[in-house]
């Protein structure tokens, strides 16, 4: 549950924009329309008794303690379920209510374990705090009566722990389940006194729950109880703060005993999330106190050589002399750096701060390269801006729903279920993606259209939708002319309209019934609101710049943007890639999307950063990658970022890294790049830093300070130091300083400082004068760039293509509970469900090849091989195979390739000509051959 | 870094401006790319492979843009006089 510090209503507030005025003992209280009058009491200063009430979830009205006595009508209703009326005197206080409300309670306790000394939920438990508001004193009925007391506790879950000898069945974890999560994981079993939750008939681990903690949150007891609290006791006090995990930033009370984490509770005030979470961000937190943590500075000569621990001192020094050495001998460009999108937005610009300014090149990229960098592209091009359009509630008011390339149930959790929340309600959804995920057909949400796709065809499917919309008038040409330069939408629909790019035409490419692209582009250019959510599967193709500005043509030509419950929508994959771009973590382009070239630009930085910036556009990293092997880039600075796990073609990147002089590796813990490293320098989790994180909608959410850095440094404070050692001292006593240099560089930031987001909460940029209190949706009067501009998106297959020898197409993804590369994830219980990666292949090409489930199988491309288990699955279309990479033994990108996007170099992760064997020998261990030996300490 | 490869992106670069009808902007849309994204010893080294081998393996587009605008590619952006405060 909530920690009772927290107010809860008890109901949601009414949404009718009429007010009521209605007397609560005596107090006089003004409520919207709707409301009901437990809530209406709350706000009156009045708490009504209640137990299956939560503020979260809608009213239920089981529990009857709420009953209040109203004016003029009879009996006792329920005030969560009683809406409020014009003039109605409510009474929450009578002798006949405290009699009734004894009752109840004595029918409670009747049946409830009367551990409360040694009860984990003890001076934080609803049913506890009840029994003391309405007087219990004794229990008639005696505690030797049938009960419950003796049915058996469920540990089955790492995280949480079910106890039923103390469920009241109130229903709120099996509504929290359904409304909040909308996974139907749990119900109510049984009638009358046989009446008890259960996870389908099974314990939970085994269940359909995804252990978001929705229901341990809702429970007002000890039967949902997490396990660290169990062990730990109840926290002394609360932190607010950013989860680290995925773009959606959600916002988190980190309960804390002395310097302890024992609990993570999403934030209900946090507009990200309002109250939701995830396994990782909600349970996965273990991580930063786990074994594995560097916490010591270490050196070595060479990557062969064993770490010598040394202090901060001589590490920075020795890091700092290597920068220097190399640069005198091989020029100011043979080196650069990374910055890391899971750090936070000051950490980034002091990354990139020290490499323009420190290392004095522009050689500075982010991980956005691999994942978003098209985003930024694609959107700027069009709409003038590199950002999403709207703020994750905009989707509440959505009628029409199109999600590409993307899988928000398990790579975006929390707004995948406020997505299908709204499926639920009645928005129509359309998924454009190779496999079925999750959405396309789940309890209570079943997709319109699903356009299974082959894999690299998003361009030809993007146009035949354009081609519909254009020639059968459903375009909304008033917006379009009104809103974007004419004559390139002229051209852009004489393009579209062209026979080539009708359904028809591109079924043969795509694979998608044409019957299927003209139902769903009318389905889109009809609705009201339209709204585009995307991910990875859109940007990590060869075409991944030229399907982003397909889909923002798309949403310009139907009108879909500008308003609440439509746009374009980039679900971004790390905690602040957002932030790492914002920032200026690209080589061509300063912070705030200004390109290098630009003398103003570069004067105003310059002037405040008292230096001379380079002009020309720097290295990105594929290429200083390239460089290196060519001798030209021999040093890297990389803050927290996995490259030889996360970037394709590892091969290349480890005899890259390898042909390396100097590579600074700044992270948590020792990782695949690290193996590569002469220089490891211990970084700091979220936990132990102040600053600010970015999520997808712009939304700047603080990073609170939880516990003292392991190692003794933020990484904001190592930047600095190692700044210091380059002769280019960068002082700051608070990240806040950091903030306000941003502020004062930035058009977008100029508003923000940490005073207001302390104020506020968060801020959705761009803040400054004209937006004071941030934007939530943009582009509302005009595009940022003026007129919206369309660009012909023509369709150009691939390089990479099938043939005999590689005849199917690997596609990867993510898994619910694994993050990104795993670094922090594998580190806690959540490998229990997913301990592996593996190899997802439809039944019909694994009986081809006589593979069977859960046998090893080789996966080869042209440029690699490695291996791992088949899992047979209709999820997958034949020809097409998937894998997710969070584990480093499987290698999965040992088999991805160079091939990336025109326009940014992201990588063509999305496709891949591989072919599935069999493996030979079906005991041999996973780990494939030719992996580098771990870097020993 | 392999000339090849810089053909290649070039020419993936050429791709997506290929489709403009006007083709004096597509012209412009492969130089500007290249100019504004490419870190200059990448384009002096496409140029210098051109240069070498006649650079056959670029589309027209690709290598009719990048003559064009040889100086505007080789030429470097001069750097400000200094910090103004």
């Amino acid at each position: 549950m909530y920690s009772v510090k927290e107010q809860d209503a008890g109901t949601p507030e009414g949404t009718g924009t009429a007010l009521v005025t209605l007397d609560v003992d005596g107090r006089m209280v003004i409520v919207p329309e709707g409301t009901s009058v437990m809530h209406a009491a709350s706000k009156a200063g009045v708490q009504v008794p209640k137990l299956c009430a939560t503020e979260t979830l809608g009213a239920f009205g089981s529990c009857r303690l709420c009953i209040v006595e109203i004016e003029g009508r009879r009996g006792f209703p329920s005030s969560c379920t009683t809406l409020v009326q014009e003039g109605m005197k409510v009474h929450t206080q009578t002798p006949k209510l405290a009699e009734l409300r004894r009752g109840v309670m004595e029918l409670y306790i009747s049946d409830h374990p009367l551990d409360c000394l040694t009860c984990p939920s003890n001076g934080n438990c609803e049913l506890q705090e009840m029994a003391g508001v309405v007087g219990l004193r004794d229990v008639r009925y005696g505690l030797k009566g049938s009960n419950h007391l003796e049915a058996a506790k469920d540990e089955s879950n790492p995280y949480f722990t079910f106890d039923p000898s103390k469920c009241i069945v109130c229903s709120r974890c099996v509504r929290a389940c359904e409304e909040i999560q909308g996974t139907f994981a749990l119900t109510v079993e049984g009638r009358g006194f046989d009446s008890r939750i259960s996870a389908g008939g099974t314990d939970f681990m085994s269940s359909e729950c995804v252990s978001c903690g929705a229901c341990v949150q809702a429970c007002p007891t000890a039967t949902l109880m997490e396990k660290t609290i169990i062990e730990n006791g109840q926290p002394d006090h609360v932190v607010k703060t950013t989860c680290a995990y995925c773009g959606v930033g959600c916002s988190f009370r980190a309960e804390v005993k002395g310097n302890e984490v024992v609990r993570m509770v999403p934030d209900k005030t946090g507009l990200a999330n309002e109250g939701h979470s995830c396994v990782k961000g909600r349970f996965a937190w273990g991580y930063a106190t786990h074994k594995d943590r560097v916490t010591t500075p270490m050196i070595r000569k060479s990557p062969d050589d064993a770490w010598q621990i040394v202090g901060w001192a001589e590490a920075l020094r020795y890091a700092a002399s290597e920068i220097q050495r190399i640069q005198e001998k091989h020029g100011r460009a043979a080196v650069g750096g990374i910055t890391s999108s899971r750090c936070t937005n000051e950490e980034t610009w002091l990354v990139q701060k020290l490499i323009r300014a420190g290392f004095g090149n522009n050689n500075v990229d982010t991980c956005a390269r691999v994942c978003h960098s098209p985003t930024g592209y694609g959107l700027k091009a069009t709409l003038g801006e590199s950002a999403g359009t709207q703020d994750f509630e905009s989707v509440d008011h959505s009628d029409v729903i199109v999600v590409i390339g993307a899988n928000p149930t398990q790579g975006h959790p929390v707004f995948g279920s406020r997505l299908k929340r709204r499926v639920r309600e009645g928005a129509k959804l359309i998924v454009i993606d190779p496999r079925a995920i999750d959405i396309v057909r789940q309890p209570h949400v079943e997709a319109s259209y699903h356009l299974q796709l082959r894999p690299g065809t998003n361009v030809a499917v993007a146009n035949a939708l354009a081609h519909v919309i254009v020639t059968e008038g459903l375009a909304d040409d008033a917006f379009a002319r009104a809103r974007c330069d004419v004559a390139e939408y002229d051209t852009w629909r004489a393009f579209v309209s062209e026979p080539r790019n009708s359904p028809e035409a591109t079924e043969a490419i795509t694979g998608v019934p044409a019957a299927s692209v003209r139902g769903a582009a009318r389905v889109y250019a009809g609705a009201r609101n339209g709204a585009i959510y995307y991910g990875l599967g859109v940007t990590e193709h060869s075409q991944g710049s030229t399907m982003v500005i397909a889909i923002a043509n798309l949403a310009m030509c139907t009108g879909n943007i500008g308003r609440t419950g439509v746009g374009v929508n980039p679900l971004r994959g790390q905690n602040n890639v957002q932030g790492a771009c914002d920032m200026g973590s690209f080589p061509h382009e300063l912070p705030g999307y200004r390109h290098v070239s630009d003398v103003g630009v570069r004067a105003s930085f310059e002037s405040v950063w008292h230096t001379i910036l380079d002009p020309e556009p720097g290295l990105r990293l594929p290429n200083m990658l390239d460089a290196a092997l060519e001798g030209s880039f021999r040093a890297i600075y990389i803050q927290g970022e996995d490259i030889a796990q996360s970037d394709p073609d590892l091969h290349h990147v480890e005899a890259a890294l390898r042909a390396m002089e100097c590579v600074i590796v700044q992270d948590i813990f020792l990782n695949e790049t690290s193996k590569f490293a002469h220089v490891f320098l211990p970084g700091a989790t979220f936990l132990e830093k102040d600053g600010t994180f970015t999520n997808a909608e712009r939304r700047i959410g603080r990073v609170r300070k939880v516990m003292p850095s392991l190692s003794g440094m933020a990484d904001w404070e190592i930047t600095c130091a190692l700044a210091r050692e380059l002769g280019y001292p960068m002082h700051y006593d608070h990240p806040s300083q950091i903030m306000d240099e941003i502020a004062s560089l930035m058009p977008t930031f100029t508003g923000v400082s940490y005073a207001k987001l302390d104020e506020m909460g968060s801020i959705q940029w761009p803040c400054n004068d004209e937006t004071p209190e941030g934007t939530p949706i943009m582009h509302v009067e005009a595009f940022v760039r003026g007129k919206g501009r369309f660009m012909i998106t023509e369709f150009v297959a691939t390089e990479e293509r099938v043939t005999p020898m590689y005849p199917l197409l690997l596609t990867t993804g993510r898994i619910l509970s694994q993050y990104n590369v795993g670094a922090q994830t594998r580190r806690t219980e959540n490998v229990r469900w997913h301990p592996e990666d593996v190899l997802e292949i439809h039944p019909h090409d694994a009986e081809e090849r006589g593979i069977n489930q859960g046998d090893q199988v080789a996966l080869k491309s042209r440029v690699g091989e490695t291996r791992l288990r088949a899992e047979l699955t209709e999820r997958v279309q034949p020809g097409v195979v998937y894998t997710t990479f969070h584990h480093p033994v499987t290698r999965a990108n040992v088999v991805t390739t160079d091939l990336s996007d025109w326009a940014t170099n992201c990588p063509e992760y999305k496709v891949t000509a591989v072919q599935v064997r069999r493996a030979p020998n079906q005991d041999a261990a996973l780990a494939p051959a030719g992996a580098p030996e771990i870097g020993g300490k | 870094m392999a000339a090849t490869k810089l053909a290649r992106m070039a020419n993936q670069i050429g791709s997506f401006f290929a489709s403009e009808p006007d083709h004096a902007l597509a012209m412009e849309g492969v130089a500007s790319h290249l100019r504004r994204t490419w870190e200059p010893r990448m384009r002096l080294q496409l140029i210098a492979w051109m240069d070498e081998t006649g650079g056959a393996e670029l589309s027209p587009l690709v290598r009719e843009a990048v003559l064009a605008n040889r100086e505007r590619l080789t030429t470097p952006t001069p750097r400000n006089p200094g910090p103004t405060a």
